[in-house]
């Protein structure tokens, strides 16, 4: 039986802390939901009082010692206060003092639904900043598995960001690509699944639509078929469930226009303050948005 | 080259006092010397990035190295003494702080983010009192004894308490040491707090002692307290120098260098006391000639 994205990461969990000697960081991860029905029943769980300044420290001592821990934050918007131990220790420690601290950083974006202006963030652009941490942002259950094998090959930590929208997802979700498409779309985080709900509307209104599923924030490789697309299209968008000033729709679209000479384009959270009410929320740009700036972009084209 | 033996020194002082320690004498002023040496080269412009000595804490240090064996530990800047004290290889020290690749970090460290692997000292960002959390859970996670030494500024971090009162909660093998040398910077902790760390401690239920820095008095607490940790030591102490580099601005408080060498005097040992400080001298002098002359 196919398990949704939520199954796969608790059943992955399970297996490391049962079998890989791993231990499983965080604050009420065995509270209401378990986190989304992603964190396990089983030894290794590991409570940490309410202290998002000296948690992480916990994770790093762990990592230190060779335990390769999972850190969960369950709004990625506190990991403005979480983050100093995984920034400034965990990811530097391989270079500075050649000791690996391999720590698996589940960073979760949650929107809507009145959660306000600190929680509701997806904030992982901020950490592609940082030397020697890799970031992801997987949301279907192979992305996950993938990531996650990834982390247990290599010893840096990871700084994953999911989003919520994704834990039910059971499908892959597979790149777009077709000859004399109109335009390349760059897809990030939970912003994808809105992209695939504009292309349907957009292609009934004849705009063809390539679409590329980014799961490696950083490093950034993009595939050759991504360029080969922009070369083509000559006009692209990168989307994203993040702020789009400063962040990583911005700084991608600035890698492809120059590895292809294409117009690329970012699309991200707006420049403001989320509000709590409906009609003040600031969250992942929604299909019709997409439809629209999409469809603007290639009405301007030059093609 | 006199101040130059000075702060390696230290380390082999604290070896040569160890062996003198099994036949009733303590340890102690091995790393006083080292620091020193590093002082003399500091001052003669060797070094081309901060340098934040432990001229004046050393003995701290020399005395938990007697007592604490197979610990993790997790210090902070001014770690020099530490290093050396706990067998930390004076070369790698010497190179680091001359941001040579044969450094106990390749040069990425500098002086304030010593590490050494050889006796499972573990580096530190940067971030004052980070250290504290990251042992704790070193310690959760390893079970092995951890030693964790911050400073009466750092103590003041927002990770501190909730890492006591995670050790606590959790019963966990470590012992937390402050060197309480009065000065974050310059800026004396009755300005800054009205609370004693080692009552935070203790609320938490942590056994705690606030001590001067006698190294005796550090042995016997530290060994006591490693029958049962976790434990918190406050360490009363002076430092001689400035925050960083090789300034100061008046006489310390007092010199427990000094007196120790009145007490090992009134001991009657005043000849091994000069043969230690001499075969030490010339050993850490030996050093740094060699590094400083290719230089």
């Amino acid at each position: 039986m196919e398990r949704t994205t939520a199954e796969t990461i608790r059943e992955i969990s399970r297996d490391h802390l049962t079998n890989g000697n791993g231990l499983l960081f965080g604050q009420c991860v065995t509270a209401v939901g378990w986190v989304g029905g992603t964190v396990p029943d089983c030894e290794g769980l590991v409570e940490i009082p309410m202290t998002d300044i000296a948690g992480p420290g916990f994770a790093v001592g762990a990592a230190l010692m060779g335990r390769r821990p999972i850190f969960v934050v369950r709004y990625q918007g506190f990991m403005w206060y979480n983050a100093s131990s995984f920034v400034n220790y965990a990811a530097k420690s391989k270079e500075v003092w050649g000791n690996p601290c391999p720590i698996f950083i589940r960073s979760i974006a949650m929107e809507g639904n009145g959660i306000g202006h600190t929680a509701s963030s997806c904030i992982h652009s901020i950490f592609i900043h940082s030397p020697g941490l890799p970031v992801a942002a997987p949301i279907t259950p192979q992305e996950y598995q993938l990531v996650w094998d990834h982390f247990i090959k290599n010893d840096d930590p990871i700084y994953v960001s999911e989003h919520r929208k994704s834990y039910l997802l059971k499908e892959e979700m597979n790149d777009v690509y077709e000859g004399d498409a109109d335009i390349t779309v760059i897809a990030i985080s939970g912003a994808r699944l809105n992209v695939l709900e504009a292309e349907k509307v957009l292609r009934e209104k004849g705009i063809k639509c390539n679409i590329f599923h980014f799961l490696w924030l950083k490093p950034f490789d993009p595939p050759e078929i991504l360029l080969e697309s922009l070369k083509k299209t000559k006009v692209g968008i990168v989307i994203d469930s993040d702020f789009e000033i400063t962040g990583a729709s911005r700084s991608i679209a600035y890698e492809l226009i120059h590895l292809t000479g294409a117009s690329v384009h970012a699309l991200g959270l707006e420049d403001r303050v989320c509000g709590v009410a409906s009609h003040l929320e600031n969250i992942t740009p929604s299909s019709q948005k997409i439809e629209e700036v999409v469809k603007g972009l290639v009405d301007n084209s030059e093609r | 080259m006199f101040w130059l033996s000075l702060d390696i020194t230290a380390g082999y002082m604290m070896t040569t006092l160890s062996d003198m320690a099994d036949s009733g004498y303590s340890n102690t002023w091995t790393e006083f010397a080292n620091s020193r040496h590093v002082k003399e080269a500091a001052d003669q412009d060797c070094f081309k990035i901060p340098i934040y000595l432990s001229i004046g804490t050393e003995l701290n240090s020399a005395a938990l190295s007697m007592v604490l064996k197979g610990y993790n530990i997790f210090a902070q800047h001014r770690g020099h003494a530490l290093y050396l004290n706990f067998g930390g290889p004076p070369e790698g020290l010497r190179d680091e702080l001359l941001g040579l690749p044969t450094g106990c970090s390749g040069g990425m460290s500098g002086s304030n983010a010593i590490q050494s692997p050889e006796i499972n000292m573990f580096g530190h960002s940067g971030l004052m009192g980070e250290q504290i959390p990251i042992a704790v859970g070193a310690a959760l996670a390893s079970k092995q004894p951890t030693l964790a030494i911050c400073g009466d500024a750092s103590v003041e971090e927002d990770y501190i308490y909730p890492s006591l009162g995670y050790a606590a909660t959790k019963k966990l093998p470590i012992l937390f040491v402050c060197e309480d040398n009065d000065l974050s910077i310059l800026t004396k902790v009755e300005v800054r707090r009205n609370w004693n760390p080692s009552d935070v401690a203790k609320s938490l239920g942590i056994p705690s002692v606030d001590i001067t820095d006698d190294p005796w008095l550090i042995a016997y607490h530290a060994k006591q307290m490693s029958k049962n940790l976790p434990g918190f030591i406050n360490i009363r102490t002076v430092r001689h120098l400035w925050h960083a580099g090789t300034g100061s601005d008046e006489s310390p408080e007092w010199n427990r260098y000094q007196l120790i060498i009145e007490k090992l005097e009134e001991l009657g040992l005043s000849k091994q006391t000069k043969y230690i400080d001499k075969e030490n001298f010339q050993k850490v002098d030996q050093l740094w000639k060699e590094q400083l002359q290719k230089q």
